[in-house]
Formats: C-alpha cells, sequence, structure tokens
C-alpha cells in the first residue's frame, strides 16, 4: 500500500521536474536578449565565457566577492550536495559503479558539512537584519525543507538504520517500472516524502537558481559589440508564460 | 528649492562602505517629479494615470516579460541570499532597506509573482505575492527612481541579477500608463526635438564655440579650431551637451579640441547629433533609445565622416559602446580600421602610445589628483582590446598629465566602483536628498585619499558624475570645483606644436 503510494508519487513528482523544468528552460532560452549587457569586465572570447561562467558554478565567485561568511555556507551546502549526490547514485545502479563506492566514506562526512552549511544561511537569514528583512516564508520553509532532508538522511545513518537492501530494491525496481516492497520506516518515509516535495517545488521556486545562472545575459554574454555587430535573436513568439488567469 | 548642504552629513574620515542600521521608510517620502501631460504626450505616452491603468500595467509587464530575458531570469532566479543587500550606494547612505537591490527588485517580484506565478495565485501569503494596488505603483515610482542604474548590485550576485534592468522595466511600465518621470522625459523629449537634451539651438552651439576658439587663441597662439557641420570630416566628435556649456565639462571640451588639433586629423561636431547621452537608457524605452541613436548614425553619414568618437559621458559611452551598432547600424560606411565607436579615452591614449603628444605635467601641479570611474563605464562597456581597459586608460591619461595621482580604496573603484548618486535619470532638484546621500559612500572615500595623501581633485569622464559631484562636494567639506574632467587635465598639460607653451618649454631648455 505504501509502497504503491510512494511509487506512484516518485512518478508524478519526476514528471512534475522533468516536464516543469524542460519547459522553464525553453521559455528562457526563447526570450530574446534585446541588447549586450554583459557586467564588465566582461570576456571577450565565448571560451572566456564558458571560464567565468565554470568559476560561477565551481567556486561561487560572485557570491566570493561579495560576502565571506554567505559564501563559506552557500559553497559548503553546494559542494556537500554534489558529494551527497554523487553517493546516493549506489541507490540506483546495480552493480554499484567504481567512482560511486569511491565517494562513499566522504559521503558521511558531506552529510554534515552540507546540514552546517544549511545551518549557517539559516542563522543568517534570522540573524542578519537585511537577510530578515527580505525573507518571505517560503525562504525559510525550504531551508526547512533541506535541513529535514538532510536530517532524516544522517539520523538513518547514524541512529535508527534502516533496510537499505530492501530499499534498493524499491528503488532499482522504480526506474524497471515494478512495484517492490519500501520498508515501513517512518524515517525513511519522511526523508522520500521530502525527496518527492523537493521535486514536486523545484520548477515553481527559488531553486530556478541554478539555471537562471546559464540564462542570465550579463554573465552568458560575450563582450565584443565592436568586433562583431550584435543582432538579438528575432523575436520568435516566446513561448507561454504560464499566466495564471 | 533644497541644497546639498542642508543635509550635510558627518565628513570625519570613515568607512565608505560602513553597513547602516536598516531605517524602513526613511525615503518613503522621496520621489520625483511627475511628467506633465504635455511631456508625455511628445513622447507617446498617455498624459495622466489610465482608467484602467493596473490591467494595462501588468499587460506591459507581460511583454517585457516576454522581449527581455534578463527581467524573467531576475524575476524567477533570486534565492534571496542576500549577498547584494548592502552593494548599493543608496542604501549605504539612507538605510533604507527598500534600497537593498533585492529589495528593490522585491517591489516588482512581488506582483510578478501574483500575476504570473501559481503559487503567488494561490498562496500569496507564502511567497510575499501582492496585488498591483494604487499604493503598490507609488511605491514602485519612488524607490524604482531611488535607483541610479548603475549596476553595481550585478557585480555581487551569484547569479548576475542586475537590478538596473527592473528599474528599467518598471519605470518603462510606470510611463506606458501614465505616470513617467518629469525630469527623464522632459530631457528625452527635447532630444528627439532638438537633439540634445537641453535643447541647444544651433546658432548658440555655434557661438559657445566661436567664443572658445578665441579664448584657444589667447592661450596657445594657436588656430585650434572648433568646427560644427563641417562636411567631409575624418572624425565627428558626440559629447553630452553639457560639455558645449557647463563647468568642468567645457573645459574638457578644450582638451579634446587640443588632441584632435595635435593629432592633424579633421574633426566636427554635429548639431543635428549634439547630444551623446541618451536617457531613453534611463526610461527603459528601446524605441526612444533608437530614435536617439539613429540621428547619430544619420549625422555621420551627412557629414560623411570616417569616424565617430564620443567624448566624456558615462551612460552615452555604455550606449554608444554596446547598443549603437545593435540599434542604428551597421556602420560598415565608416573607416573600419578603428574603432566604431571610439571613446575620446581611447583616442588620446592611442596618441600617447604613439608618442604623438607632449605634455608639460607641471601645469597640473596645482592638483592632487584622484579618478572616479563612473559606473556604466566600469560596468557596462569597456576600452581598449583588454577586459578593464576601461579603468586603465582613463588613469593612463592622467598619469600622463599629472604629477600628483592616487587611487581611492580599491574596493571603491574599478568595478566596484560607487556611482556619483546622480546617474540614471536622478539629476534633478527634486531629488537633491537621495543624491546628497547616495554621494556619501564615494564622498567617504575621497575624504579618506584626501586625508592620506593631501588630494584635492578629483576626475571624471562623465557628465552627470561632473555635474552631480559639482552639486554635493561641499555638504562634504569639498570645495564645489574639486571634480575636473580628464580631458581638462590632458589639456592643460598638452603642449601644442608651435605654441606660446612650446616656446616657454624651448626658452627653460636653453
Ligand atoms: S543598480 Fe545601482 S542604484 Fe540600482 S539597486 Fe543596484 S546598486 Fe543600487
Ligand atoms: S545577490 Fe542576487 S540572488 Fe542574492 S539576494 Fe541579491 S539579487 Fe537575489
Amino acid at each position: 500500500m505504501v509502497s504503491t503510494l510512494y511509487a506512484a508519487l516518485f512518478y508524478v513528482a519526476a514528471s512534475v521536474l522533468m516536464i516543469g523544468l524542460a519547459a522553464r528552460l525553453r521559455r528562457y532560452a526563447s526570450i530574446p536578449v534585446p541588447l549586450l549587457i554583459p557586467t564588465t569586465p566582461a570576456p571577450t572570447t565565448r571560451l572566456g565565457v564558458a571560464a567565468r561562467l565554470a568559476r560561477e558554478v565551481v567556486l561561487f565567485e560572485s557570491l566570493f566577492k561579495a560576502n565571506t561568511w554567505t559564501w563559506v555556507f552557500g559553497w559548503m551546502f553546494h559542494a556537500a550536495l554534489l558529494v551527497v549526490a554523487m553517493r546516493h547514485v549506489r541507490y540506483v545502479t546495480q552493480p554499484v559503479w567504481g567512482w560511486v563506492v569511491l565517494v562513499q566514506p566522504y559521503g558521511i562526512a558531506a552529510g554534515f558539512a552540507l546540514v552546517a552549511g544549511l545551518v549557517g544561511l539559516w542563522a543568517r537569514r534570522i540573524l542578519v537584519p537585511r537577510i530578515r528583512y527580505i525573507s518571505a516564508p517560503s525562504d525559510h520553509l525550504m531551508l526547512a525543507l533541506l535541513v529535514g532532508l538532510g536530517g532524516s538522511g544522517l539520523l538513518m545513518t547514524y541512529v535508527a538504520h534502516t533496510d537499505i537492501v530492501a530499499l534498493k530494491g524499491f528503488t532499482l525496481g522504480l526506474l524497471r517500472l515494478e512495484i517492490r516492497p519500501l520498508p515501513a520506516d517512518p524515517l525513511l518515509l519522511l526523508h522520500l516524502a521530502l525527496v518527492i516535495v523537493l521535486m514536486l517545488i523545484f520548477p515553481f521556486s527559488k531553486l530556478l537558481h541554478g539555471p537562471g545562472l546559464f540564462f542570465s545575459p550579463t554573465r552568458t554574454q560575450v563582450d565584443n559589440p565592436r568586433q562583431r555587430r550584435y543582432r538579438p535573436q528575432s523575436a520568435a513568439r516566446p513561448l507561454p508564460l504560464g499566466r495564471t488567469e | 528649492m533644497a541644497k546639498p548642504s542642508d543635509y550635510i552629513i558627518n565628513a570625519a574620515p570613515s568607512d565608505p562602505l560602513e553597513i547602516p542600521a536598516l531605517k524602513p521608510g526613511a525615503m518613503a517620502g522621496c520621489k520625483p517629479f511627475v511628467a506633465k501631460p504635455e511631456v508625455q504626450a511628445a513622447l507617446g505616452l498617455p498624459g495622466t494615470l489610465v482608467e484602467n491603468w493596473q490591467a494595462k500595467a501588468i499587460e506591459k509587464m507581460g511583454d517585457l516579460l516576454n522581449s527581455s530575458r534578463s527581467l524573467q531570469v531576475a524575476m524567477d532566479s533570486c534565492m534571496k541570499c542576500g549577498a547584494c543587500t548592502d552593494k548599493c550606494h543608496f542604501f549605504l547612505g539612507t538605510g533604507d532597506p527598500k534600497n537593498m537591490p533585492v529589495a528593490r527588485q522585491d517591489l516588482m517580484r512581488s506582483v510578478y509573482r501574483r500575476y504570473f506565478t501559481v503559487t503567488g495565485k494561490y498562496f500569496p501569503w507564502l511567497v510575499g505575492a501582492r496585488d498591483l494596488t494604487e499604493d503598490v505603483l507609488d511605491e514602485w515610482y519612488t524607490y524604482f527612481h531611488q535607483c541610479s542604474q548603475c549596476r553595481r548590485c550585478s557585480v555581487y550576485c551569484p547569479i548576475g541579477i542586475d537590478t538596473s534592468e527592473v528599474s528599467m522595466a518598471a519605470r518603462d511600465i510606470m510611463a506606458s500608463v501614465g505616470r513617467g518621470q518629469k525630469y527623464s522625459n522632459e530631457i528625452i523629449g527635447k532630444g528627439l526635438k532638438t537633439g540634445n537634451n537641453l535643447g541647444l539651438p544651433l546658432a548658440a552651439i555655434r557661438s559657445t564655440l566661436d567664443s572658445l576658439e578665441e579664448d584657444l587663441r589667447a592661450d596657445t597662439g594657436v588656430d585650434i579650431a572648433m568646427p560644427l557641420d563641417a562636411k567631409g570630416s575624418d572624425i565627428m566628435l558626440v559629447v553630452p551637451s553639457a560639455d558645449l556649456f557647463a563647468e568642468p565639462h567645457i573645459q574638457g571640451l578644450i582638451g579634446y579640441a587640443k588632441v584632435f588639433h595635435q593629432s592633424g586629423l579633421s574633426w566636427t561636431l554635429s548639431s543635428y547629433a549634439s547630444e551623446a547621452a541618451n536617457f531613453a537608457l534611463f526610461t527603459g524605452s528601446h524605441d526612444h533609445m533608437r530614435e536617439m541613436a539613429r540621428r547619430i548614425r544619420e549625422a555621420a553619414l551627412d557629414l560623411g565622416v570616417k569616424r565617430i568618437v564620443f567624448g566624456e559621458c558615462g551612460h552615452a559611452w555604455r550606449v554608444a559602446y554596446n547598443f549603437l551598432d545593435t540599434l542604428a547600424g551597421p556602420f560598415d560606411f565608416l573607416d573600419q580600421d578603428h574603432p566604431i565607436p571610439q571613446h575620446i579615452c581611447e583616442f588620446t591614449h592611442a596618441l600617447i602610445e604613439r608618442g604623438q603628444l607632449r605634455f608639460d605635467k607641471s601645469q597640473n601641479d596645482a592638483y592632487r589628483l584622484t579618478y572616479h570611474d563612473s559606473c556604466n563605464v566600469a560596468r557596462g562597456s569597456r576600452m581598449g582590446d583588454k577586459p578593464g581597459g576601461q579603468f586603465e586608460i582613463p588613469r593612463a591619461l592622467l598619469r600622463a598629465s599629472c604629477n600628483h595621482f592616487f587611487d581611492m580604496a580599491p574596493e571603491t573603484i574599478g568595478e566596484h566602483t560607487l556611482c556619483c548618486g546622480g546617474g540614471g535619470g536622478l539629476l534633478g532638484d527634486d531629488l537633491m536628498e537621495l543624491r546628497a546621500k547616495g554621494a556619501q559612500p564615494r564622498m567617504r572615500a575621497l575624504k579618506n585619499v584626501a586625508v592620506e595623501h593631501g588630494v584635492t581633485h578629483m576626475a571624471a569622464i562623465c557628465a552627470i558624475c561632473k555635474s552631480q559631484f559639482g552639486s554635493v562636494l561641499p555638504a562634504y567639506g569639498f570645495k564645489r570645483d574639486a571634480i575636473l574632467s580628464v580631458h581638462q587635465l590632458v589639456g592643460n598639460a598638452i603642449v601644442l606644436d608651435g605654441s606660446i607653451q612650446a616656446r616657454a618649454l624651448q626658452k627653460a631648455a636653453r
């Protein structure tokens, strides 16, 4: 029963995530950028722009210039998230790939770093008046959701172990469109429920900031207007905005 | 009318980037005059708030979201990280939290979410969405006119969100429903009618140039031409109209003329395109911006020039460097061996590099100088071949022409530079309080080098910066004339062939 429900929710969430995200990205790509507006000094070649974006993605270069503490916590959280995500690949591969085996020991430290980074960001959101001022309830809820995810994950690793073999059976089953039994362990159910929520809200929330960077003209444009005439893509009808009325 | 000195702010040395305590509502009462119906009408805009303004505004917002990727990405991608919250000079100077860049964006984002997203429609309280009410419109008008579109926030945002793009869109929306800003819209109207922002007629320009020619002859003993509408010249020079009458701007014009004279190339101003500064950049109207840009192309064609050079003007240079070709190009009729367009600083710099200019730096010994990077040159354009040339080239000119040059603190110059506080169409007297307070970080940085290095003057290459500093310097304990044009210093020190100065130097050497 629970297994069926979760399986169904996973399929729904995965579809919403993929379709929603694809629609969003296609919409961004379809909107013209009428003028050349890179934030300068900017690279003068495409390769340079790729390097600029790489520095933004890997090092959070702009954030580093802006604020040390936000950078420390933000970078720690994202880097840890990457390692933790890599570690989770073992739940969907059989046999487990070599590099996934290699990251396993780091995954544990990453789990703590992930929660610590989130707590740091949340503390700033509450304690720094400027950031408290700009926070909506959704900003706090988002952090609660992520802390809940990380916390339940850590608890399962250290306190209340779950039946990993059965879980893996369930996840591998999902990939093969078969519903296999999911351990009815409350922590695990909570963890998976939060994953489902995250997948569902991703395309409609500020989590779009990741993809957004790659469509942000101030970072993606090449500074070369005197070498090559800039002509915006013709304003072919942009894809629908998803207006709600 | 308010004077800057009414808003004196402590002038003791202090941290220019000191973060103030939040003072909600501190600047809520500070807004510019609304454009009169006839001003709006001249630009094809409704004279007063239209009846169904709310629906119209939302419709316009939808149009802009469909035509400007930067706006759509800004609306969706801000994760409220707060990195930009302490980066705006208007926040640093006023403490009003709505002057934090992200909070400024939120004024529009809250409306975007309400009308264009599912979450905002059904759970407005959750994501801070709100209806576009009369109060909200009022708040837009107030705080989107407390942004000088300087792009400082965009340097620090991890996603590269540029609040100025949001301000431009908001102003465009407001103007389209009948709530335009008097200052900018009047100026655009004049520009479209007369070719320059001051509405100077041809005769007035010619008589200014005539008297400058006379002064120059008396000072140097050389005949330096100040041509207007001279067909077949090598170069058309486009200057901000302030260069034709205001101090210290006009001293810069004298400097350009000396440089051109020494270069041996013929040049001319155009009466048809007698304005470099394109104020439509501030109001966000691409149609008006294109129209102003088109005049420049037409003037160049009409005069049959081979090159276009721009004078000292920050926003003008951004439009010229980045947008001119897109808006009014192609400029295939110009000499392709030279940058199109070229900045006067690049032009002068190239002559220096080739050893074609001689300087007597002692002519500027009365000044101990620093340099203010103008925001739109720094973060919205480039000079020279390499990124960052916009910082090096003007400084190279100052070092070539002055003995005493000192930079302000590194976190307040270059890409981190602080706006003068008067850019983006905020230069009217109606916003004097805002201008005085917004200048605070820059003034503090200047105060620090004044104390540390005995700096007496600051040079800039932007007409708005020069006018703004001319107004607010006294409020911070500086003389009004502590702001200079870069080409004023170049012009002071340049030794023209056959001039009185050249002969004096020769004599001294013997
Ligand atoms: S563009 Fe400049 S004035 Fe506008 S919000 Fe950003 S920092 Fe402030
Ligand atoms: S720095 Fe960018 S993402 Fe962060 S709060 Fe400011 S606008 Fe939003």
